[in-house]
């Protein structure tokens, strides 16, 4: 179907999959995170680059910015199809979207690694 | 022709609590895809240098700054609470109305308490 084009997969049941896997991710992630900072008040710049720049942290950093990408692309997509009508405005909407994604993507790798 | 009864009092019709905790999934969901380049550009303000980490620290001292951050870890607490309730019911659990209704007043409460500790903790 054309209306799917822009969408991740252009499958409605591998969508459903992916978001789920991603969101798992993040929601570990999240947790991290919110553990490390609350564990580590007031934090330092040496004890964040430290557990930043460790090999298990730099693969999850990665794995969940990989997730952020897919989830808001299939998260984002829906709400779009679902709020904006004309074909044009949708399918602009789209291709800004995947484009952003694409700038998230690629800042992202550059102050993970 | 059409003689169906037409219900427009708006004071008596409410969208159900499931129905809300799913439109700010949603709504927080769009919130945090547009916070997305403001936790990049603190994440890698953090990690470029000392001073450029103690610059951040100190901008989080101001009022602005500060509700910015509560906003977004809002956002963000609000919609792993809400995913993780949409998990479980993908996994089957929550079948009846009741128990839908029950798990949103739950989810809704959690994600508040987890809101506001996140605002005490930033103050």
């Amino acid at each position: 179907m054309v209306a799917a084009a822009l969408s991740l997969t252009r499958s409605g049941l591998r969508d459903w999959i992916f978001q789920r896997i991603s969101a798992v991710i993040l929601g570990l992630y999240v947790l991290v995170l919110l553990g490390f900072f609350i564990t580590h008040s007031p934090l330092t710049y040496d004890q964040w680059k430290a557990f930043f720049h460790t090999a298990s942290m730099e693969i999850f950093s990665l794995m969940a910015l990989l997730s952020l990408i897919v989830h808001s692309w299939i998260g984002v997509w829906t709400v779009i199809t679902d709020y904006l009508k004309p074909l044009y405005l949708r399918a602009s909407a789209q291709v800004l979207l995947i484009a952003g994604l694409a700038l998230f993507f690629a800042w992202g790798l550059r102050i993970i690694l | 022709m059409n003689k169906r009864p037409i219900n427009l009092a708006l004071t008596t019709i409410h969208f159900p609590l499931p129905a809300i905790i799913s439109i700010l999934h949603r709504i927080s969901g769009v919130i945090i895809f547009f916070a997305i380049p403001i936790l990049l550009w603190m994440l890698q303000a953090s990690l470029s240098s000392a001073s450029g980490f103690y610059t951040l620290q100190h901008c989080m001292e101001s009022v602005t700054m500060r509700f910015i951050v509560w906003g977004i870890l809002s956002a963000l607490l609000y919609h792993v609470v809400a995913g993780v309730r949409h998990l479980l019911m993908d996994a089957g659990f929550f079948g009846s109305l009741a128990a839908i209704r029950l798990s949103s007043k739950i989810s809704l409460i959690i994600a508040i308490i987890m809101i506001l500790i996140a605002g005490v903790w930033i103050w």
